[in-house]
């Protein structure tokens, strides 16, 4: 099959950036979106050019390094699936397809496809951990956790961070990105002591990165590429606000003796 | 070169607490002033750094990806193993080392393996600690799968994103320390050589991938956690991004390499779909459970639908082979068992490079349900890539290179032939002799991380007088100014081929002539072929843009610029190898019934090489094996 690409071209952080056309000649529909941009990179560099910087690692939709905006859609048209694992036979031949970066304030762009999303790290710094400090631990099976609740966790913890939420949300909110890791840890017995701090810090930092405010659009659960459901905002909005009123002034730690 | 492998005296189960009651420590309060760099953040880099800042290190942690959390770790799909017991179906510490030693294929260090199996059950207390959502039974206790090589059922699992998890809990208490400034995090930043002062790491230097800057970081002790060097082959089951260059540039400053052609060829991936292909998907051990591996008995059958093939006319040729293990035999075996097959012209798909996982037996057994519960998204990845829907046609796999036993050198306290510069997880040769049992990386690469190297780095630092060491000082600077150099000769060098064309020629030799089956005369050949590509490389590759700019191109240039010397040095040790062992299968050595033969008088030993200098031959160094606690015998499965 062949495609005509428009590619968001962009040398820099400070320049801007142009969308240009490419023709991608003789794509195999067993292909995935990335070897196809692969064939079209090889042309360029054959011909002299700048290949299309793109982030990509593993290429089995799991360390959430990929991600591109394809004909307006976070991750491009297939359900519950990162670029990496879209595969070509999804295309018309013939078709034109539209590739551009996560468009987000809080991700600016690095050069052509490539973003930075440093401000998802830092949500989880401000508190997106149990402190369990390595040694000490006592016998995993002294923990029970109901199946159920062991689920839930999972289904959160399987986001891969990607930043697709916040691409696809009209209002550029990385509210399922946070609301997935405060589910996923407040499900657990675990995660408990910690659990109304890490909202609140988790939000606050959500805040101050940039990030738009969640107004239930849903967008973001249609583009997450693990499928998280937006319940888990719920969650996060019941822990944060749960948060606000039990809290107490903390004390510092440790004693002075 | 002298390898101290120093192994503590006594018996096999106080080595490691005698150990660490004789190793130094350092005052809490010195501790902040000890800077450590951690290269890597994969589960053997990144628990390491954690554990490291909550010490009180401070701690310097480099990757090349955009974010931590994005090792190729994250990967890991099947189970980690643990001597928990939990099922009481007769396991324990030793039968945990005994596997590993005998899957090893008796070519790793007892004492070794014995503190990782021992070490095995602390990690999955911490790891639940830590909020890792292991799959658990209704009861709400832990629930455990069976692996190949094992008899017993100790693989902890998260659904088929077990990497995934074990690598979110490490890069969740990473961020706690940065939060705490613990830990100074550099993402997308690579490391291209090692600093050396006095014969000691003292530093690295590292490219800014973003503005190109390339600057040098200078510490008391390094550590490299920077995976294994499967991408050699071009086509194999890690992510793009996996490289050796920090373990080569190690190597060429001193560090010795050891074992670097025991490569394991993982039997189930999807076979290879055409030439665009960029990479090869794994498909999970943990399917071994319950899927059947078959080919037709006749070539004649292998172009029919496979559901029209009536069950007389199957061979289930694991199970016929090796009744005792079947369908769960080690990786080695299955792999070459599945070749063997297809060389028959038995083989099934594209090529005849295939073989059945066949799930239809199990779920007659189970149901859809039970079956979609365990495998699910693996199914769905199958389904994606290959169209083909495995619920109802069988899934077809062909083996594809997967993980790199071998690596640099260390001793027990995990420290290369460099003092100073340590190596954790894939990154070194340590446990898994000639094969790796399935799930045992993620539990080598969690052991070295959270509970040794942070004690052995204790015990280096208390025990050495450091200097502390100027930014202008001339090794520094040369280094540096040798990182620059090697940049601008791969930049002036204005070629006409691509470096991915010089990745997958390089591939191809390396899977010819040193993957599945070795002959003496192929790496004869391959050791002709590769220098040839490589100074085809040196005269002709393209890499447009500059330097000082993100430059996709360049990063991978360097990458491939160091596995054709690397390859070089592989093809050399399995030439040398005049044996079979795990997943070195010489085709001169082999029982009557085309099984691996050791040689266990004259190859008993860790083949350590050395770099002797450009364009000089490397230097072999030997660690003799002893085996005073497990009988060498033959392997067998059957
Ligand atoms: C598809 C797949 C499935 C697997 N499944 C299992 C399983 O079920 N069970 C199991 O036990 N094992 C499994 N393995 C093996 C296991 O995942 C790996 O061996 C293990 O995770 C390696 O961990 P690591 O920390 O040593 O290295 P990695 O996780 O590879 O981390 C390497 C780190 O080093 C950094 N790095 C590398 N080079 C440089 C450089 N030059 N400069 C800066 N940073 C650098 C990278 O950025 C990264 O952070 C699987 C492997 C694959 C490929
Ligand atoms: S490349 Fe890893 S998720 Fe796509």
């Amino acid at each position: 099959m062949n495609l005509t690409l428009h590619v968001w071209r962009q040398t820099g952080p400070d320049t801007n950036g142009t969308m240009e056309r490419y023709e991608a000649r003789d794509v195999s529909p067993d292909m995935s979106f990335l070897e196809m941009l692969d064939v079209v990179n090889e042309g360029l560099v054959e011909a002299g050019q700048m290949p299309i910087a793109f982030d990509h690692d593993c290429r089995e939709g799991i360390c959430g390094s990929c991600g591109m905006m394809i004909n307006g859609v976070a991750h491009g048209p297939s359900k519950g699936t990162a670029t990496c694992q879209l595969h070509m036979r999804t295309f018309e031949d013939g078709a034109s397809v539209y590739i551009e970066p996560w468009r987000s304030r809080a991700f600016p762009v690095i050069k052509d496809l490539v973003v930075n999303r440093g401000a998802l790290d830092r949500i989880i710094a401000a508190g997106g951990f149990i402190s369990a400090q390595t040694g000490g631990a006592q016998d995993a099976n002294n923990i029970p956790v109901a199946k159920q609740d062991s689920d839930d966790a999972m289904d959160a913890a399987a986001c891969i961070g990607c930043g697709a939420c916040v691409a696809a949300c009209p209002n550029g909110s990385a509210s399922l990105f946070t609301a997935a890791k405060i589910s996923h840890l407040g499900a657990l017995p675990q995660g408990q002591p910690e659990r109304n701090r890490r909202a609140q810090r988790m939000v606050l930092q959500m805040d101050s990165e940039g990030f738009g405010h969640c107004t239930l659009y849903g967008e973001c659960q249609e583009a997450c590429p693990k499928e998280i459901s937006i319940d888990t905002i719920a969650r996060m909005n019941r822990d944060f606000v749960g948060s606000t009123v039990a809290a107490r002034e903390e004390k510092a730690l440790g004693g002075t003796g | 070169m002298e390898l101290r492998s120093k192994i503590p005296s006594g018996p096999l189960e106080k080595k490691w607490d005698k150990h660490r009651f004789e190793m130094k420590l350092v005052n809490p309060a010195n501790k902040r002033k000890h800077t450590v760099i951690v290269v890597g953040s994969g589960l053997a880099g990144g628990a390491a750094a954690a554990t490291l800042s909550e010490l009180g290190y401070n701690v310097k942690c480099f990757c090349f990806q955009d974010s931590p959390r994005r090792a190729h770790s994250i990967a890991a799909q099947g189970g980690i193993n643990a001597a928990k017991n939990y099922q009481n179906d007769g396991d324990s510490i030793f039968r945990l080392f005994y596997d590993t030693i005998k899957g090893g294929d008796f070519r790793a260090r007892e004492g070794n393996v014995y503190r990782l199996a021992q070490t095995s059950v602390n990690i999955i207390d911490q790891c639940v600690a830590q909020g890792v959502p292991f799959a658990r039974e209704y009861g709400g206790l832990l629930a455990n799968r069976s692996f190949g090589g094992a008899q017993v059922s100790r693989t902890f699992y998260a659904r088929g994103q077990t990497g995934q998890q074990l690598l979110l809990g490490a890069y969740q208490a990473l961020e706690k320390e940065v939060s705490k400034g613990g830990v100074t995090m550099y993402p997308r930043t690579e490391m291209l050589d090692v600093v050396i002062v006095n014969g000691r790491a003292r530093g690295i230097v590292v490219r800014d991938m973003v503005s190109g800057a390339i600057e040098t970081h200078l510490a008391d002790a390094v550590i490299l956690g920077t995976g294994g060097y499967g991408n050699v082959f071009f086509l194999s089951t890690n992510a793009k991004g996996s490289n050796a260059t920090a373990i080569w540039r190690a190597y060429k400053r001193g560090a010795a390499f050891a074992n670097p052609c025991f490569t394991q060829i993982h039997p189930t991936c999807i076979p290879v779909a055409g030439e665009h292909q960029s990479k090869l998907t794994l498909m999970s051990e943990s399917l071994r459970n319950d899927g059947r591996v078959w080919v037709p008995k006749r070539k004649e059958d292998c172009a029919k639908a496979p559901n029209a093939i009536p069950e007389a006319d199957r061979d289930y040729y694991l199970e016929r082979k090796y009744p005792s293990f079947g369908n769960l035999s080690p990786r080695d075996i299955a792999s070459r068992a599945a070749k063997e097959v297809c060389d028959e012209g038995r083989g099934v798909g594209p090529g005849g490079r295939g073989v059945y996982l066949d799930f239809g037996d199990a779920i007659k057994r189970v149901g859809v349900d039970k079956i979609a519960e365990r495998y699910g998204n693996l199914f769905e990845m199958y389904q994606r890539i290959t169209d083909e829907n495995p619920y109802e046609v069988p899934m077809r796999i062909y083996p594809a290179v997967h993980y790199t036993m071998g690596g640099l050198w260390v001793d027990y306290n995990l420290m290369s032939t460099i003092p100073g510069l340590h190596v954790t997880g894939e990154a070194n040769f340590s446990d898994h002799g000639a094969n790796r049992l399935g799930a045992s990386a993620l539990m080598q690469g969690l052991a070295d991380g959270y509970f040794i190297v942070p004690l052995t780095i204790g015990d280096y630092i208390g025990s050495t007088k450091l200097e502390p060491v100027a930014a202008d000082h001339p090794d520094v600077q040369a280094t540096e100014a040798a990182v620059r150099d090697r940049v601008n000769k791969l930049l002036a060098v204005k070629g006409t081929r691509t470096v991915t064309s010089f990745h997958r020629e390089l591939g191809r030799t390396m899977w010819e002539y040193c993957g599945m089956a070795r002959s003496a005369e192929g790496l004869r050949k391959a050791l002709e072929i590769i220098p040839k590509l490589r100074d085809e490389f040196w005269r002709d590759v393209r890499i447009p843009g500059t330097g000082a700019e993100l430059n996709q191109s360049l990063e991978h240039a360097g990458r491939v610029a160091d596995f054709f010397e690397l390859a070089e040095l592989m093809c050399l040790d399995a030439l040398h190898r005049e044996e079979s062992c795990g997943g070195h299968f010489r085709v001169e050595h082999q029982t009557p019934d085309g099984e691996a033969l050791r040689d266990d008088e004259h190859f008993t030993y860790v083949a350590a090489w050395e770099f002797a200098g450009e364009g000089k031959p490397p230097v072999l160094n030997k660690e003799p094996l002893v085996f005073e606690n497990v009988a060498l015998s033959q392997r067998s499965y059957k």
